[in-house]
């Protein structure tokens, strides 16, 4: 009894250890970004006060001057929006095809699919960022949506969710003269909502985040996503130091209504990632 | 049923169904991977027309040729890159095992454990450009809050402690990464799928050993370890294909992929050939060497770590 005690403490001890590494460098980030910058402060921002003095709040309405900060902001919702929704309805609509449904070539489509997924995302940027070239999609939002929608993987993990789905349900419908249409929006789909928003948080999210395909096909500044934003916010400093002050007040921006969402949804998150790991 | 050979209703509508998706995966998926496969073999700077070369990207990325009557690289900058990449995955066993160290601690009844997998789980939900510029920050070798300490440390305790270049030396420059990358790893998605396959280990399991005398490392060793490894293999080898193509937003945002190149990947080599340079052949060709180095070791994975794996069926 007394070991599983002291287990217990030791527990609490390192857990809380590692929630504080885990947390401080985000306690800088919030520290700084309340901090003033000029030449002469700069020693009062590397100075380590976590509570700065004076609090300096201006740093939060600069960043919106300084670049256009609301412009990439409104980009990425628009931009992740649509790429959710058209993964999300493409995705669903083949997977349930592939599950459930007979026609010539099924099998042989579907392991395209699946071939595909083990090629690195690096092999098809360079020929889709051609392609783009030649759709005269290059810094449009087009180019930032379309390509995007496509994933082997999502009409995987919703297939992979929908073979589990008893089959005497569908039965049932048929007998009671429902359409295949009907039996996907009435009996498929309601008994998904885990996959469903499983798939919408993780191609959310991926997309919110994206990098590498935004910086490549957008090049006017009013094309830009949040992290391509941040990034050229930062390039503004390339020969002095950087305002850390002002970058960090929008890496806070950035990042809050994300940590909002995720704490008001952690089960969601939870069980999408535990389903994603099961496959 | 199905009449063989005819378009019934269901086939019709069943190309309904996948025609939005099929079309797309047609565009960006299928046709690219065949034109990426093509272009491997053709030198085509994006803007005059295509020349085939044969397998001459391939022998000057991979081969060597004699100079001055000593073998050399073709490319020793891939090499580089690829070295780099590597060095950069030594950190994924340790990252493995901070995510399970954590969701072991976590898999008991304490109080709090939302809580606590909310802070863990902070930075994987965290922009990644965000983190970039504040671990550029923390490692800012004037300003930045661990030289800062540093120097404090080295006053408080009368030692002639220097600043770090972090970013800035070869030496530290991929250490300073990937503590950066462990940090981040610890207690994101790996955690989280841990703490699932401990809590599906069925509790009878410890009760009997425990009548037997068990002691705690010896149920970990002999009960848990075996029954989660299903999951310790499909989170090893994720996190194996992600390194083989991680470290371009760190690349671009914190170092450049300097200095000297000692942070440049092999993702950020082919960002450079085909954007700064416009090497769109050379570009895909490294590309597939990732994917066969990828292939390779996942097959590899499958092959011979699939018999360290125990499944039990219950």
């Amino acid at each position: 009894m007394k070991r599983s005690n002291l287990y217990t403490v030791l527990s609490y001890i390192f857990l809380t250890a590692g929630a504080a590494a885990a947390i401080f460098p985000f306690l800088w980030m919030v520290s700084t970004s309340l901090k003033e910058y000029s030449s002469v402060f700069i020693f009062n921002i590397s100075d380590i006060r976590w509570i700065p003095k004076p609090v300096y709040w201006k740093n939060y309405l600069e960043v919106w001057k300084v670049v256009p900060f609301a412009k990439f902001y409104l980009n990425s919702i628009f931009v992740t929006f649509f790429v959710t929704l058209g993964q999300v309805a493409t995705s669903s609509l083949a997977a349930y095809a592939f599950a459930r449904l007979r026609f010539p070539g099924r099998d042989k489509i579907f392991f395209g699919y699946l071939a595909t997924m083990m090629v690195p995302g690096s092999v098809t940027m360079i020929p889709v960022f051609t392609l783009m070239r030649i759709f005269g999609w290059i810094d449009s939002y087009k180019a930032l949506i379309i390509p995007a929608v496509f994933t082997a993987y999502g009409t995987f993990l919703l297939r992979q969710f929908f073979m589990t789905i008893p089959r005497d349900l569908e039965d049932a419908a048929k007998m009671d003269g429902c359409s295949l249409w009907g039996i996907f929006t009435n009996v498929i789909l309601p008994l998904s909502k885990t996959a469903l928003a499983t798939l919408t948080i993780f191609v959310a999210l991926g997309n919110w985040a994206s990098f590498m395909w935004p910086l490549l096909v957008t090049n006017s500044i009013e094309k830009r996503t949040l992290p391509i934003g941040l990034a050229y916010f930062q390039e503004l400093y390339q020969h002095a130091q950087p305002d850390y002050g002002l970058l960090m007040a929008g890496s806070v921006i950035a990042t809050v209504p994300l940590i909002i969402i995720f704490v008001f949804n952690q089960r969601f998150f939870i069980e999408g990632i535990k389903l994603t790991g099961m496959k | 049923m199905t009449k063989p050979k005819s378009l019934n209703k269901e086939s019709l509508f069943s190309y309904l169904f996948i025609l939005p998706n099929f079309i797309g995966f047609l565009v960006f998926i299928l046709f690219p991977v065949i034109f990426s496969l093509i272009l491997s073999f053709v030198d085509w700077d994006m803007l005059t027309t295509p020349k085939f070369v044969g397998l001459s990207n391939f022998i000057n990325l991979l081969g060597i040729h004699k100079e001055a009557n000593r073998f050399a690289l073709n490319d020793p900058l891939f090499w580089n890159c690829f070295g780099n990449t590597l060095f950069l995955m030594l950190i994924i066993p340790i990252e493995i095992l901070a995510a399970l160290m954590l969701a072991l601690f976590m898999n008991q009844k304490i109080k709090g454990i939302t809580a606590y997998r909310a802070l863990y789980f902070l930075p994987t939900i965290t922009n990644g450009v965000a983190i970039c510029l504040l671990w550029a920050w923390i490692y800012n070798f004037d300003f930045g809050l661990l030289n800062t300490l540093l120097l404090k440390l080295g006053k408080f305790l009368e030692l002639p402690l220097k600043g770090i270049p972090w970013l800035t030396s070869t030496k530290w420059s991929k250490p300073s990464l990937m503590m950066m990358g462990l940090w981040v790893m610890m207690g994101g998605y790996n955690m989280i799928l841990f703490m699932a396959a401990l809590h599906g280990v069925p509790k009878q399991l410890y009760e009997t050993a425990e009548m037997d005398g068990a002691g705690a490392w010896h149920k970990f060793w002999n009960i848990t370890w075996p029954m989660i490894s299903p999951t310790t293999f499909f989170v090893s080898i994720m996190a194996v294909i992600g390194g083989f193509q991680g470290g371009f937003m760190q690349a671009y945002v914190m170092t450049g992929g300097g200095p000297e190149r000692s942070t440049t990947t092999l993702e950020f080599f082919i960002y450079n050939h085909l954007y700064s340079w416009q090497h769109a052949g050379y570009a895909a060709c490294i590309a597939w060497f990732v994917f066969t180095v990828v292939f390779t070791v996942t097959l590899l994975n499958w092959r011979y770590g699939g018999k360290i794996v125990q499944y039990y069926h219950y």
